[in-house]
Formats: structure tokens, sequence, C-alpha cells
């Protein structure tokens, strides 16, 4: 049981270390989205989840999640790691929650499972469900393993998002990979001094009290990064650099993007 | 908790949005008045915290694991306003990078998890641990106590929005567009789990924080105790009665909008009206088909002095209006200004004895 414990803890820490790692190489990759200055990368997957979310048809949603799968064929993104990765998690957790809607949502009965009966509008709505969460997420993640995350918070700045929230997602984003290092490092060490079996008490315990040194650390850290901006001389206004310029194929990539949008939106309303 | 994108219409989102940028702006506003130069690195560094801690698989009576959101702790060290930015910079984080939570929908989950559970989680701490010592015991209670109420409510309010979808939001067939479960199924399924397991994970891990930081590090607990007045959220123990001053003279200019709404508000009417509307309305079953006795007696027992919020006195409805909501805050106010000179009373004499 304590090996369950501090194992998935652990594991979990890996994953966010891998899709980081996974994020980076497909970032510097030659491909459709790659090309595309960042903020066009931004606005024009933010419209395409925008349409998946206006969309009333199945069909509709169905064809934007084609035109994503050959978005990210184009843009090098394995898909295999889009199923491994995107598409069976998100089936698993809303597939859960939709399953039950084909039973009691109530409606025209069309089939029956014993003394059930699943109906046409509860077999539709879950089918939307899972087609809108498969399809919005395959578009976000195309956005992420596609542009490298400090030109996603810079396309943002462009956007007129506050300089203060910029540089705090630029920061939280960094220290998240050292205090998860920092945390994994601490698990690890307690799982090699773990001889027998922790009781759960003990194992809460435990959990506490790591995220108690963590947070110890944390305030330790955000002491020195503090001290550090001042040596640098940091006087409370944030600069943020943007020298991107926008090129004719980028014009004609958003207007692709607003069009595709627009006409999904027209054809599921 | 963390709702994904398809979940909730697009103009749920964008209200909620609405609601969690008023939040932010607030909290951005207050943060900056502190000191902001200080508070970057804080609140970055306390927000990469809170994604960690998120992290840790928290096992739970039942063989069962959950894991905490770190709101409550971020909530008792940092203030409301310090917990609402950190938890919200996380949760953008997990949206944008990891794919947990969805993009469309990243203002319902800030609302829900940023800033109900932070202000819940505040609010809730500072009742309960009072003024107790720094070191109290009382403190480790009201950090698991805020933390379980904390996560329930943001629960609470995620279960409301996924309600009310399909009331809202369905097709010519009654087919439901985005989240089917109406709130009947969606309010009771959402609260079992985080009854049981995730409200839990929440207190045992802002419990054992505290009880670690009571230990190690009591300063950190002091900001939010009430014991010593310091920096930002010391401000916010000192209510400022200037902007309730502000919110109650712009629901009295308001006023006057009710005179707007047709007919009278249902159950309200006076027996003429009734008598009136009877037999129209009984044939729809909005109103009884003749006026009940009682009605009828006890209708005159009482005159008003200002009928149907307009005193005979004001020619114009919408000024009388206004005069009969300064003249009712007017009554509350000294209602409360005489119980708040008795209850300062008693105090005094309490002490004196």
């Amino acid at each position: 049981m304590s090996r369950s414990f501090l194992e998935s803890t652990t594991v979990g820490f890996g994953r966010a270390f891998t899709r980081a790692m996974l994020s980076e190489t497909t970032a510097q990759q030659r491909g459709l989205l790659q090309s595309l200055d960042p903020r066009v990368r931004v606005v024009g997957l933010f419209a395409l989840v925008l349409a998946v979310e206006l969309s009333r048809k199945i069909a509709v949603v169905a064809a934007l999640l084609v035109v994503a799968v050959v978005m990210a064929v184009a843009s090098r993104v394995s898909i295999f790691t889009l199923a491994k990765r995107v598409w069976l998690i998100a089936l698993g957790f809303t597939g859960v929650i939709a399953l039950p809607a084909i039973f009691v949502t109530p409606g025209r009965p069309i089939a029956a499972l014993g003394t059930v009966a699943i109906t046409e509008q509860g077999l539709r709505t879950a089918a939307l469900l899972v087609l809108r969460v498969e399809t919005a997420v395959t578009f976000t993640t195309l956005l992420v393993l596609c542009t490298p995350w400090s030109h996603v918070l810079k396309a943002l700045r462009a956007l007129r998002l506050p300089k203060e929230a910029i540089v705090m997602l630029a920061m939280t984003y960094r220290y998240v990979f050292l205090l998860v290092e920092t945390a994994s490092q601490m698990f690890e060490s307690r799982r090699s001094r773990t001889v027998g079996v922790l009781k759960p008490q003990g194992q809460r315990r435990m959990a506490a009290r790591t995220a108690g040194v963590l947070l110890s650390k944390s305030f330790a850290l955000s002491d020195n990064v503090y001290l550090a901006m001042q040596s640098r001389g940091f006087r409370g206004d944030v600069q943020v650099l943007s020298d991107w310029r926008l090129t004719m194929w980028d014009f004609i990539a958003l207007f692709g993007f607003l069009l595709a949008g627009s006409f999904a939106v027209w054809m599921g309303r | 908790m963390h709702i994904p994108d398809g979940y909730l219409s697009p103009s749920t989102c964008g209200v909620l949005y609405v609601g969690a940028g008023a939040g932010w702006y607030g909290a951005l506003k207050r943060v900056k008045r502190a000191l902001l130069g200080r508070v970057i690195p804080l609140i970055s560094v306390f927000a990469a915290f809170s994604f960690v801690v998120m992290m840790f698989n928290l096992p739970l009576p039942g063989g069962t694991t959950g894991h905490a959101l770190g709101v409550t702790i971020a909530a008792i060290v940092l203030g409301p306003s310090g917990a609402i930015l950190a938890l919200s910079i996380a949760l953008a984080i997990q949206a944008l990078f990891f794919g947990d939570g969805g993009i469309t929908t990243l203002g319902a989950n800030c609302f829900n998890m940023a800033i109900i559970a932070s202000l819940v989680a505040y609010a809730s701490y500072r009742l309960i641990a009072a003024r107790a010592a720094l070191t109290s015991r009382r403190r480790v209670v009201a950090a698991a106590i805020a933390g379980y109420l904390a996560v329930n409510a943001a629960a609470l309010i995620a279960a409301v929005e996924f309600g009310i979808q399909p009331m809202l939001f369905h097709d010519a067939s009654g087919t439901p567009l985005y989240a089917p479960y109406p709130l009947s199924i969606a309010v009771p399924a959402m609260m079992i789990g985080h009854l049981t397991f995730a409200g839990l994970a929440e207190a045992v891990i802002s419990a054992g924080l505290v009880a670690y930081l009571q230990v190690a590090d009591p300063a950190l607990l002091r900001a939010t105790s009430g014991v010593i007045a310091d920096g930002d959220d010391a401000r916010s123990t000192a209510p400022s009665f200037r902007r309730l001053w502000i919110m109650i003279a712009v629901f009295m200019l308001l006023t006057p909008l009710g005179i707007l709404a047709a007919g009278r508000a249902w159950g309200e009417w006076s027996p003429a009206e009734l008598a009136h509307a009877a037999s129209s309305a009984s044939t729809t079953g909005l109103a009884p088909s003749t006026v009940p006795a009682g009605l009828q007696r006890l209708a005159s027992f009482w005159t008003a002095p200002f009928p149907a919020y307009a005193p005979a006195f004001v020619h114009s409805r919408g000024f009388g209006y206004l005069l009969s909501a300064m003249f009712g805050i007017g009554i509350v106010l000294i209602f409360s200004l005489v119980a708040r000179s008795l209850a300062a009373r008693s105090r005094r004499k309490e002490s004196s004895a």
C-alpha cells in the first residue's frame, strides 16, 4: 500500500516532465502550425475551440475533429501520441460521465438494455459531449505541442493580457518544474527509507509533512527570486519583449482559421 | 472538478469569465496596492506549490485516494486576494499546458476553485480560528473545516453550472447540447464525491500544513491571523464601509426599475387585484379562482404609510420608489445603530464586572 502511494505520486511527477519534454521537441519540428506566428496559432486555435462549443450538430463537430487530425499530421504531431495521451484519457473521463445520459435523458426510446430504455436524445447528447470534449482537447493540445510556452505567453501578451499576469504565469511555469523535481526527490528518498508497510494514517501525515517542507522551501525560493529580481534592477515595472512580424502567410492562415470556425458555427447552428 | 471544454455552453462560460474577471481585477488591484515587486515571486511560487500539491495522491479512509487543491493554505498564508491569483495562475497553467480543464471553461474553473473556494476558505478559517494564538490547536481544526467547506462550496457551484445546462441549452427534440444532467442528478452526483473524499483530502492537507507551520514557521500564519495587524490582509480585517455605502446608494437609485415590470409579483395580490385576475388566471392555475375569506378579512387590518411604495403626497412613481427605499434603509440603519450601542454597552458592563 505504502509503495503504491509513494510510487503513484512519483509517477505523476514523472508524467509532468515527459509532457514538457514532448512539447519542447514537437515545437522545434518543421510543420504547418510551427510555421505560423504564435499569435495566429493562439487566436486561430482558440477560434476553432469556440466553434466546437457553438456547433450544435454532431456531424459538424466530427468534421472539426477531422480538421484537427489533418492539422496534427501536417504539424508532425504523432497520431499515436495524440490517441494515447489525449483521446483515450478524455474518452475515459468523459465516457464515464456521458454513459448514464444514454439511459436517463428523457426522449424517444430506440432500444432497451434489459428493463432500461435507451433514448435517441440520450444517445445524441452523449455522443455530442464526448465528441466536443475530444475535439476541443485536440485543438488545445495541438497549440501546446506546437508552441513553446514562452511563445504562448508572448502571444497572450499581444492579446492585451495584463503584464503582471504574464510574468506570474512565466515564473510559475518555471518553478513548477523545480518544485516537482524537489517533491519527487523527497518522495524518492522517503521511498528508499521505507521498510514494511506504512499505515494510511502515517501516509497522510507523511504527505502533509512533505507538503509543509515544500511550502517552506517555496517561501525561501520566492525570497531568493525577489532578491535576484532586485539585484537586476527590477522596480515593479514589467517589460515584455515583442518582436514578431506578421507575414502574408500568417494573414492567410488567420483568415483560414476564422473562415473555418465561422463556417462550422453557421453549419452547426 | 476541473471542467473541460464542451461541458458548459459558451454563454455560461462567458458569464463566468466576467465573474472571474471581476475577481481577478479586484485581487490584482489589492495586491498591487500592497507591493507588487515583492508579491509577484511570492504568488508565482505559491501557484507552483499549489500545482504540485494537486499532484499529491493522498490516501483517504476507505482505501481510496484523492488530491487537494491547496486553496485553503493559500488563503491562510496569502489572504484571499493572493490565493485567488495564485490558484488562478495554477489553473491556467494546468489548462493551457497540461490539458487539465478547458480553455473556454477556464473562467468557470477559476470562478469555482480560485474565487469561491478562496473566499469560503478564508472566511470560514477566520471565523472559526477567531483570535486564537498562532500555535493553537483551534487553528488546525479551523483549517480542516475551512478546507472541507471551500472544496464543497466550489463543487456545489460547479454542480449548479452543470445542472442548469440541460434546462437552458437543448435542441428542438429536447437533446441537451452540453452537460446532460439536470440539477436533480448533477448536484447529488457531484456532492457525494466531494462531501466524502475530495473535501476530506483538502481538510487533511490544510490541517497538516497548518500544524506543520505552527512548529516550523509560525510567522507565515500571522498575516491572516487577526492577532497582529500586518500588510494587505490586515487591512481587509477592518471592513471598508465606503464601498458598502456606494453599493447601497446604487441599489437605491435602481429601485424605480421595479416599475418597468408589468403586473404584480406572484402571490402579492390585493383582494381587488385577485378578484380581477381570478377569472383569467384560474384557468391557467396561476391564482385561486376565488378570493380567500381570510385575505378579504385581514386585508384592511394594517394600512401601510407608503402603500405600493408611493406615498400619497408624491405624484411621481419613480420618486416615490426612491423615497421608499431611503425611508426603508433609514429605518434599518436606525435599528442597527441602536442594536450596536446596546451591544457595546453590555460589553462594557461585562468587562467592568
